[in-house]
């Protein structure tokens, strides 16, 4: 295949060279992407003593577990991996639902107004929440809902951009003419997007299902507006508060932190994949 | 694009071809207005998510930025008085001076870096699916954890960074306490979380060119930088766009970084813009005031992507 002029061999060898040289690139990146979290790591065994010493032990001279019971035993820890779940939870159920039928509305079925709406859409993206942040939390005192899970919950279940985008682009990869013959069969638009489409969707679902956990459990702004009760505080505000209260404490504070990532963790470790596509699939389609 | 084939399988057997079917005009077209009727039903969720929970807010704070409002006593109607305000505060400037600093930097440095790495990562050599993994596993950490993490590795006298920096022959640095440093230290700690995000959209572009195209480049004699420079870059550059747009606009919700690892301070170096509309709407409860600079953002954020969507025409080449 190669041109006469270059004799293969010699290309094949600066292809090899060329490997290597991004091997030790990347490999080199990659170990400072993980260094931080083997410094909390350890960090979170070693005692304050330890933490003082100069020059600092690569490793915990005795891995030892104390900082992890004293903040179970100081802290109602279950109470806030709990309040997380319950949030990212329905949030994700709310996000599926509201998503999936918009975003099959936008890319199967036939309506006036049909390209304007999905530009309606796209623009909303130009709204953050943060711009947003100061009327909603006045509707929502409005209507009694601060201190509870409600404002961060219920928005999920009136969809998003990014959800309704993705799933739009998923179902756009679907042939129509699926749709039209159930359609001629007598099926309603419902029970397409029940009975067939929603069946194949499994992969866009699960892509955004992750995501809109992920991003739910590490949020921290919406519930430091709306959350006041300690008990009802998700793990992600509950670690921001012991900031305050363990100031300078480091390793306890990493010991915190580690708990707030262990769910999601190994969650990553068995699914890096779908994290890695439902965070970045609106990237994959122009 | 594995994920982007889709699945054809669980067709139910039995659905007649549309060509078959014979369909009289007057029954398609009652057809078309039942299938809107539908389509309405299931966007119903999103319209009135727009109203509550996306446009109606923004229409709502425009409103309230008029007005004086506590939450405690009615609103009272002020006029143009936030905004005279807002143009003689020197927070705000210092917000939106210290919100443009951290953009950008960030911004052009985690895209050239995502891009070049991604460029590396995109060959078939062993290991490259955990290699994308580890890059991409900050993106998922929880932001509160790793600022605390970092707060502690920015730590002048037993932060590990120091430490490694006495081995170049580097005097400790005073990372988060010394206003001049605090606000490079949060955007080498961005950088370092949003990295992986940009790598795996550039590396979703990059797969995209069909290889063909480089063989041809190849038998022509290109040499690899000029394929980078003259076939890679320009077919990637809708990516770039997409890239530049959603990274412009995230950085400019700054806050959660700055507001774990130094308090907007030492001496206002990282009080950014959404931090002003933190303090102002829910620890002074000014909601006129704060609506206002959430106008002022938003508008910052539409007038800079209708500047980068008329530039796109400039550079983007659309296959």
């Amino acid at each position: 295949m190669h041109s006469s002029t270059v004799p293969a061999h010699s290309i094949a060898r600066q292809r090899r060279r060329g490997d290597i040289l991004t091997y030790v690139v990347l490999i080199a990146g990659a170990l400072l992407m993980l260094f931080p979290f083997f410094w909390m790591l350890t960090t979170s065994f070693k005692d304050m003593a330890e933490v003082r010493m100069w020059p600092p032990s690569l490793l915990p001279q005795t891995w030892d577990f104390t900082n992890y019971r004293d903040i179970w035993a100081q802290y109602p820890m279950a109470q806030f991996l709990w309040n997380g779940f319950v949030i990212a939870g329905l949030t994700t159920v709310g996000t599926l639902f509201s998503c999936s039928l918009a975003g099959f509305a936008l890319a199967q079925l036939e309506f006036p107004g049909r390209s304007f709406l999905f530009l309606v859409v796209l623009c909303t993206i130009l709204l953050p929440y943060q711009v947003r942040m100061v009327p909603i939390f006045i509707e929502m005192a409005t209507i009694g809902w601060i201190d509870s899970f409600k404002p961060l919950i219920v928005p999920a279940f009136f969809g998003s951009a990014y959800g309704i985008f993705l799933m739009r682009q998923f179902f756009l990869g679907i042939p129509r003419d699926l749709k039209e013959a159930a359609i001629l069969d007598g099926a309603t638009p419902f029970g397409v997007f029940w009975q067939i489409f929603l069946p194949l969707s499994k992969p866009a679902l699960t892509a955004l299902g992750i995501v809109s956990f992920v991003t739910s459990w590490n949020d921290l702004l919406a519930p430091m507006i709306f959350i006041t009760t300690f008990e009802k505080m998700p793990i992600a505000l509950a670690l921001a508060f012991f900031k305050g209260q363990g100031e300078a404490l480091w390793p306890w504070l990493m010991a915190a932190s580690v708990i707030s990532m262990l769910p999601l963790m190994v969650v990553y470790l068995a699914a890096q994949r779908w994290f890695i596509e439902g965070l970045t699939f609106t990237g994959l389609k122009q | 694009m594995s994920r982007a084939s889709a699945p054809t399988a669980h067709i139910p057997s039995g659905i007649p071809s549309g060509a078959t079917a014979i369909t009289r005009p007057s029954r398609l077209l009652s057809n078309r207005v039942r299938e809107s009727a539908w389509a309405y039903l299931f966007l119903a969720p999103f319209f009135l998510g727009l109203v509550f929970f996306i446009v109606g807010p923004v229409v709502a704070a425009f409103a309230i930025s008029f007005t004086s409002w506590d939450l405690l006593s009615p609103p009272r109607w002020i006029g143009l008085d936030n905004y005279r305000e807002l143009a003689d505060d020197r927070l705000f400037w210092i917000a939106l001076k210290n919100t443009l600093y951290f953009t950008g930097v960030s911004v052009p440095v985690t895209l050239v870096l995502a891009l070049g790495l991604a460029g590396l990562m995109n060959r078939k050599i062993r290991g490259i699916e955990a290699l994308r993994a580890i890059y991409f596993f900050p993106v998922t950490a929880s932001i509160v954890a790793v600022s605390l993490l970092w707060s502690w590795m920015y730590t002048p006298d037993f932060g590990i960074f120091n430490y490694l920096l006495s081995y170049l022959g580097i005097p400790k640095i005073n990372w988060l306490v010394d206003p001049r440093m605090a606000m490079p230290s949060i955007i080498i700690m961005s950088i370092w979380r949003g990295l992986g995000f940009n790598i795996v959209v550039f590396l979703a572009g990059l797969q995209s060119i069909p290889r063909d195209l480089y063989e041809a480049a190849e038998l022509d004699g290109a040499s690899g930088w000029q394929q980078f420079w003259q076939l890679t870059i320009p077919l990637l550059t809708p990516t770039i766009f997409f890239a530049t747009i959603m990274a412009i606009i995230t950085s400019f919700q700054v806050f959660e970084q700055t507001y774990i690892m130094t308090q907007g301070g030492p001496g206002n170096a990282t009080l950014t813009l959404v931090y002003q509309i933190f303090l102002n709407g829910f620890t002074y409860l000014r909601m006129g005031y704060a609506s206002a600079l959430s106008f002022v953002l938003f508008a910052i954020l539409f007038v800079i992507t209708i500047v980068q969507v008329n530039l796109q025409r400039k550079w983007v080449h659309y296959a």
